[in-house]
């Protein structure tokens, strides 16, 4: 059982501010029913429209995605959005008396609603997830296919909460904790905003003899390539490897699929990056 | 608050009997099995006599028992020997929805150069044995797929994969642990050729299993140092936990009919009433042959931790194949694999009942779990077309 604080707890079973407003000047929505968690964030402004005179919100998750929907719209109201925008995730886990590490992404949920509320407001790029696609002026490349998540998005909340880990990273924004595909990709980013080296790098080894060479491509396949197939309900089996020929069969949904030769070709590119750059992949039946 | 026990699944509590039956086994009959005096000689006899309880739970002889730590143990204690018995065969057999104790295993050891083929099931949960019969040659060392499943309760045809199994030469396992005691079986008529099965699902405390050893089938121990249980698991004996095993498989038998008449009558009235008191509800594996006392139902547009602790709140203990409660992002293996829609995949409750499940108990729940989901959806972005008024 999660160790909640009686805070986190007491927005759950009572939350405050639960609805909408019909009349809502700024609306912001993220998240999505796959992801397991969406915000739905309405602000009602007053007449200067400056002001949050009103907040109010729907959302479908946990126990402290509610709490820190509950605990984000008692902050804001009275704020003005200037100030309203530098609330960060952190205050509203202050707020409920801290949170989980596990389930820091549902602050960042609530932080995040509020931005592309005010930012959809006052007409500016959105910034965030685009799980469904909705904001196709959503700012940055999306990096956490299963999440939708972008690079922009990550690189604020590595910066903000001064993460070091791909692990800490998917506590916050959920990015990699899917297939795990985009692992790579989030330490890059950390390394870039931090500053510090990546922690796990696959580098491609200089000389291999042909045993280490079979082990890691083996290895490359297991890791780096079947989780990316299993995600879209497909796989591939290792038939064989003869020299640098490796042969492979594609199955389940991969079988039989018309683009199974772009498929073969990304095998082929994963283990050239990996392994070596003289890899020719076959595909076969098997 | 009185607790309303529904997650039998996850573990059980220890029968009053079975208590009474290993109580003097602490601080009076504490010898050692193994002594040459008296004092250990009548331990040794009670755990004779466990033994023989187990076996005549499963139809099988008593040296085909043999007694380990859990269910857990006895998954990876069958597995792996079944490789070092056939040390030219590459090639494992399992299913997407097993037990992390077989699946972590067998992807494990995928990583050591095993050849490892999860089979898929369908929407409902069921296996294609045309695609166990394409997969499994002359390479395949073990076949391990689970008897019934822990989250779903769908029950796999045991004895139609292993005469698949069987005419390849391989070896054939399964993950019995929340079978035995809910569906008869007769290992003297069966494929099977090796069966985990663990103490505490089944009214015994925790830290007691059992495995089912075919005669004749080669076995490598996981354990060595001792000559205990004939030299194949090494290790002075959990003697309590051993009697304890044995009174409740002593148990399991004598309310196997319960457990597929009342308690199954409990679960179907539980999950009716469900489907009849609330909107956009699914059961996971409905259309499959099931337990009698599992259900695991999703509820569209509401998380399932949330729900769990909402139960909680009102005494009621459930688990859910959410990804939230696990601290995972994604929902549950099991219903993945299963395809359930993601408007529901995230809040799927599971209840597990057992023989001491009340009528009372299920009226409880029927009357808190429909305002539940209720407060939730009103509360929830989604399906707000689908909300009652
Ligand atoms: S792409 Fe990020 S977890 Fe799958």
């Amino acid at each position: 059982m999660w160790d909640y604080t009686d805070k986190v707890r007491e927005h759950f079973l009572n939350p405050k501010n639960v609805g909408e407003i019909p009349d809502a000047d700024a609306v912001g929505e993220v998240g999505s029913l796959a992801c397991g968690d969406a915000l739905k964030l309405y602000l009602k402004l007053d007449e200067n429209k400056e002001r949050i005179v009103d907040a109010k919100f729907q959302t479908f998750g946990c126990a402290s995605a509610i709490a820190s929907s509950s605990a984000l719209t008692e902050i804001i109201k009275g704020k003005t959005l200037d100030e309203a925008l530098d609330v960060s995730n952190q205050e509203i886990a202050e707020f409920l008396g801290g949170l989980p590490e596990e389930k820091m992404h549902c602050s960042v949920m609530g932080q995040e609603a509020l931005e592309v509320a005010i930012a959809k407001y006052r007409g500016g790029p959105v910034p965030g997830h685009d799980h469904d696609h909705l904001h196709p002026e959503m700012e940055g490349e999306i990096v956490c296919k299963c999440f939708g998540i972008t690079d922009q998005f990550l690189k604020k909340v590595i910066s903000d909460n001064k993460l070091h880990t791909a692990e800490q990273v998917t506590h916050f924004t959920k990015a990699g904790g899917g297939c795990g595909g985009c692992i790579p990709q989030i330490n890059e980013l950390i390394a870039e905003v931090m500053g510090d080296q990546p922690k796990e790098e696959r580098k491609r080894p200089e000389k291999l003899t042909n045993l280490r060479k079979m082990q890691l491509i083996q290895d490359i396949l297991e890791k780096e390539v079947r989780p990316l197939l299993w995600a879209d309900g497909g796989d591939l089996e290792l038939i064989d490897i003869a020299g640098s020929t490796v042969q492979i069969a594609f199955r389940k949904a991969c079988a039989g699929c018309v683009s199974s030769g772009h498929t073969a070709k990304f095998v082929e590119q994963k283990l050239r990056e990996f392994v070596a750059e003289d890899i020719v992949v076959e595909e076969v039946e098997g | 608050m009185k607790e309303i026990y529904f997650d039998n699944n996850a573990t059980t509590k220890v029968d009053e009997a079975v208590f009474e039956e290993i109580r003097p086994y602490f601080c009076e009959l504490y010898g050692n099995p193994s002594s040459m005096h008296f004092f250990g000689g009548q331990v040794q006899r009670k755990i004779d006599e466990a033994r023989n309880r187990t076996a005549a739970l499963l139809g099988a002889l008593p040296e085909e028992i043999i007694f380990t730590a859990c269910g857990t143990e006895s998954d990876n204690a069958a597995i792996r020997s079944a490789l070092e018995i056939f040390p030219e065969k590459r090639h494992i057999i399992t299913t997407r929805v097993e037990h992390p104790a077989v699946l972590t295993l067998c992807r494990n050891l995928s990583k050591r150069g095993y050849r490892v083929t999860e089979l898929t099931v369908d929407g409902d949960g069921n296996l294609d044995l045309d695609e166990l019969r394409a997969v499994v040659d002359d390479d395949t060392a073990i076949v391990s797929i689970m008897h019934a499943n822990n989250e779903t309760g769908v029950i796999f045809p045991i004895e139609k994969i292993g005469a698949i199994v069987k005419e390849k030469g391989a070896l054939f396992h399964t993950d019995a642990v929340q079978a035995v005691g809910k569906v008869p079986m007769n290992m003297a008529s069966s494929t099977v050729d090796m069966l985990a099965l663990s103490g505490h699902k089944l009214h015994a405390p925790k830290g007691i299993g059992a495995m089912y050893l075919r005669k004749g089938v080669p076995f490598r121990p996981f354990m060595v140092g001792g000559h205990q249980e004939r030299n194949r698991r090494a290790g002075t004996e959990n003697t309590v936990g051993i009697i304890a095993l044995g009174k409740s498989c002593e148990l399991a038998g004598h309310y196997l009919a319960e457990e597929n008449s009342r308690v199954k009558a409990l679960r179907d009235r539980l999950e009716a009433e469900i489907l009849r008191l609330i909107p956009n509800v699914r059961v996971n594996g409905g259309g499959a042959e099931r337990l009698p006392n599992t259900t695991s139902v999703a509820f569209e547009f509401v998380e399932g931790e949330a729900i769990l602790l909402l139960l909680s709140e009102k005494g009621i203990c459930a688990s859910s194949g959410s990804a939230c409660t696990s601290g995972s992002l994604e929902p549950s293996h099991v219903l993945r694999a299963m395809g359930v829609p993601f408007t529901c995949a995230h809040g799927s409750i599971r209840f597990s009942l057992s023989r001491f499940s009340t009528d009372e108990e299920v009226d409880a729940i029927i009357g808190e779990l429909p305002p539940i989901i209720q407060r939730l959806r009103e509360l929830s972005p989604f399906g707000r077309e689908f909300l009652q008024k």
